[in-house]
């Protein structure tokens, strides 16, 4: 037992000493300040500069009917397009060309490429208008269709035991969303970390002199268990870092401080819950996907040979990755969710998707003790192959040696 | 003077029976012969006081006992029957052509991989988890942490073997002081040169002081001043008590250090015993002889038959000849001498070279 922990602590000293180590915790939480920042100054980063559009109406129906807005202004003048073509000198303002005839094309100069809003803005308003005139024209009186048309916004409210509750869809959808990408992406960080620890301790050949000295299990689990703690002072530091740096940026950037705040706010109460459910499943997913990592890097001599092992450890994962954050975080009630949240394979991730929609308890509790048995199964298993696996020099592993070694007796 | 028999058959079996493990006295042990001390009926003194000498030995338990291993691996057997008994303090050469099975008994020692049958006794008792960090081990396939600075690493090697973190401090200091390395400390295995990590590696096999050492090929990879280091060093070690049990191909090796060897071939054992009495077994009445002037031509009355015969310059000659049976060299001699002048005459004992190449080959 204690040199388990001798080896833990020098797999997690090494790893959290190392240069990438600290810049992938320092860079991670810069990067997502300056995310933030990006999206708060997109919000901001309206077209603020004056438009003019000078309309020539041949059809005679669009006069006068455009509204101003605060960076566009139309102007009628009683021009030939040939002149007002002749007119258009500033760079920011357009010619707008209405045939007389509305089903012939209209079309839109400028000295430069007019964006896409804008247009969008003119074409809007244009349908808008002949749409008008149409239903006048049709007889109907359209003040009063003004009037019966409302602008409808559903206010979610989920109700509990304690009462009615607001929530936010989107930071539900968020939350469903950003478990599923975090629990997915370390599961492959630290699981190929383990793999490639298992690779070096091979190919340096000090494998032999360390399990010379300890059971090849107890070096397995001290490597997974002292990666698995860096992986998590890792994401300790990930939050605790990003809580610092949006607390001290946030009041530069108040929009963005306030959205996030309403984020945090929308987990409410629920917050320890689906922190501990986070952390439930990233802990046994790390341990059930770790221990295969491991035995795939003890079946090879070089990182270039674990394709062939990694493809059947990925693709579960893969898959399951790219159905939840397509189609599950839709229906995370449905039967393929379900069963996708209990086969251990996938359920780190599957599982993640669905808490934020509250999952049933007796789910959860089957769930989670499949994860408990995968892990130890798998354990088992690779710690099998391991043993035998790391021995092996120069010999190219294939299934059957594999289920072979398996086999082996101590 | 004559010793008697059935008193040193008495104190084999005695030893025997109290469970410590079979002896097999100072004597060759061919596994297909049952040739034995006690089937030859004069011992001499000297004799008897080197089997004395050997029980006397013997009250303390065998440093390793190995009974009958045998190991299976898929589709080929690594050890087939292996038993062979290291005594403590000695210097013990497991010999063998690659893929004899040397590594793979090795590994059943330092208990990496366990027999399918058969057992091994360290010091007496049934091998298990606490002896580990009794032993020493230097795998033939070298290597340590590239990225680790050596000091941390050979204390975190030797802590792993049970050792206090100051109590490694303290010895690897010695150490590195011992063997010139004391710049090393910081350095990473990567910085080093092939022969330094091979000097480090050395240290960390021995840093924790085994009671026993297994070295697999230590000299290979060494150049000749290190090597030479590294045999002082071993030599030393075996002085202050350690017993060292090292598995070569390498025979010069093997007749400057080894005080007994065992010769492993084909996952069989094949030979074991002390070097002495293997190359004594071997001499097969064959001896060297020069002389100056004519060449002699021998008849039917000389006491011994002509192998093979040389003529060199200076009017000398040397004959290999091997003797008839009863007589010895001083007939040789006698016969001789009136007919030449005699340079040399010297017993022909093979080397363990030769020895080993011989029994390699009669297998195949």
């Amino acid at each position: 037992m204690n040199k388990i922990l001798l080896i833990i602590q020098r797999e997690y000293f090494t790893r959290v000493r190392k240069k990438s180590f600290i810049i992938m915790t320092m860079l991670v939480p810069g990067l997502f300040a300056g995310m933030f920042a990006v999206i708060a100054y997109v919000a901001n980063d309206k077209d603020q500069t004056m438009h003019v559009v000078t309309v020539i109406d041949n059809s005679g129906s669009f006069k006068g009917k455009f509204h101003d807005e605060k960076f566009i202004k139309y102007a009628y003048p009683n021009q030939s397009i040939a002149a007002a073509k002749a007119a258009l000198k500033d760079e920011d303002d357009l010619l707008l060309n209405i045939p007389a005839n509305i089903k012939d094309s209209v079309q839109l100069f400028a000295r430069k490429k007019s964006t896409l809003a804008l247009a969008d803005n003119i074409q809007g308003q244009m349908n808008d208008i002949a749409m008008g005139a149409s239903l006048v024209k049709a007889g109907i009186d359209t003040a009063s269709l003004h009037k019966v048309k409302s602008n409808i916004v559903i206010k979610p409210t989920e109700l509990t035991a304690a009462g009615e509750k607001n929530t936010s869809m989107g930071a539900t959808y968020a939350l469903a969303f950003s478990g599923a990408v975090l629990i997915y992406l370390s599961l492959f960080i630290y699981g190929a970390q383990v793999m490639r620890g298992v690779i070096e301790e091979k190919t340096s050949r000090i494998i032999e002199v360390i399990v010379s000295s300890v059971k090849p299990f107890q070096l397995m689990m001290g490597k997974i268990i002292g990666v698995g703690l860096v992986g998590l002072t890792q994401f300790v530091l990930w939050i605790g870092l990003t809580a610092l740096i949006s607390h001290f940026v946030g009041h530069s950037a108040s929009g963005v401080n306030s959205a996030l705040n309403t984020f945090v706010h929308n987990l409410g109460s629920d917050a320890g819950y689906e922190l501990g459910c986070f952390l439930f499943y990233w802990v046994t997913g790390f341990l059930f996907y770790s221990a295969l990592f491991a035995a795939v890097g003890s079946a090879v001599d070089s990182e270039t040979e674990t394709q062939q092992f990694m493809f059947p450890i990925t693709l579960p994962l893969l898959f399951t990755y790219i159905l939840s954050v397509s189609y599950l975080f839709m229906v995370p009630d449905s039967p393929l969710a379900f069963w996708l949240s209990m086969i251990p394979l996938s359920a780190p991730v599957a599982m993640m998707v669905r808490i934020p929609f509250h999952v049933p308890a007796w789910q959860l509790a089957i769930s989670m003790c499949s994860m408990i048995i995968g892990f130890i199964f798998t354990t088992y298993v690779a710690a099998r192959i391991y043993r035998v696996g790391i021995l092996m020099y120069g010999k190219k592993a294939s299934y059957k040696e594999l289920a072979k070694w398996f086999f082996y007796k101590e | 003077m004559q010793v008697k028999k059935p008193t040193l058959q008495k104190a084999v079996c005695e030893d025997t029976d109290s469970g410590v493990g079979f002896i097999q006295p100072n004597q060759l042990n061919l596994t297909q012969s049952t040739q034995s001390t006690y089937s030859t009926n004069s011992v001499t003194l000297s004799q008897a006081i080197h089997l004395n000498q050997n029980l006397l030995k013997q009250s303390t338990p065998p440093m390793l006992s190995i009974h009958n291993i045998v190991k299976q691996y898929a589709g080929h057997t690594a050890l087939s029957d292996v038993s062979l008994e290291v005594k403590s303090g000695q210097i013990f050469g497991l010999l063998g052509p690659n893929g004899a099975g040397k590594t793979s008994l090795i590994r059943i020692i330092t208990q990496i991989t366990a027999p399918d049958s058969g057992e091994v006794y360290f010091n007496g008792e049934k091998l298990n988890q606490s002896h580990i960090d009794r032993m020493g081990y230097l795998p033939e396939e070298r290597g340590l942490y590239k990225k680790m600075e050596i000091g941390e690493q050979m204390i975190y090697l030797a802590r792993l073997k049970g050792l206090s973190r100051d109590e490694a401090t303290k010895r690897l200091k010695v150490w590195f002081q011992k063997l010139g390395m004391e710049t090393w400390w910081k350095m990473k295995i990567e910085e080093l040169s092939k022969g330094m990590q091979q000097k480090a590696q050395f240290v960390a096999t021995v840093l924790h002081e085994p009671d026993l050492i297994i070295l697999d090929e230590p000299f290979s990879g060494f150049d000749p001043v290190n090597a030479e280091i590294i045999k002082d060093e071993i030599l030393e070690l075996n002085r202050k008590g350690a017993t060292i049990l090292f598995s070569t191909h390498r025979m010069e090796s093997v007749e400057e250090l080894c005080d007994s060897i065992a010769l492993i071939n084909k996952s069989k054992k094949i030979l074991d015993g002390p070097i002495r009495d293997i190359k004594n077994s071997y001499k097969n009445e064959i001896y060297l002889v020069e002389y100056e002037g004519a060449k002699v031509s021998l008849n039917g009355s000389a006491p011994f038959e002509v192998i093979e015969e040389t003529e060199g310059e200076d009017n000398s000659h040397t004959i290999r000849l091997k003797l008839k049976t009863g007589t010895n060299s001083n007939d040789v001699l006698q016969y001789l001498i009136p007919k030449a002048r005699i340079n040399m005459l010297h017993e022909v004992i093979p080397s363990m070279n030769e020895i080993f190449i011989e029994h390699v080959n009669k297998i195949a």
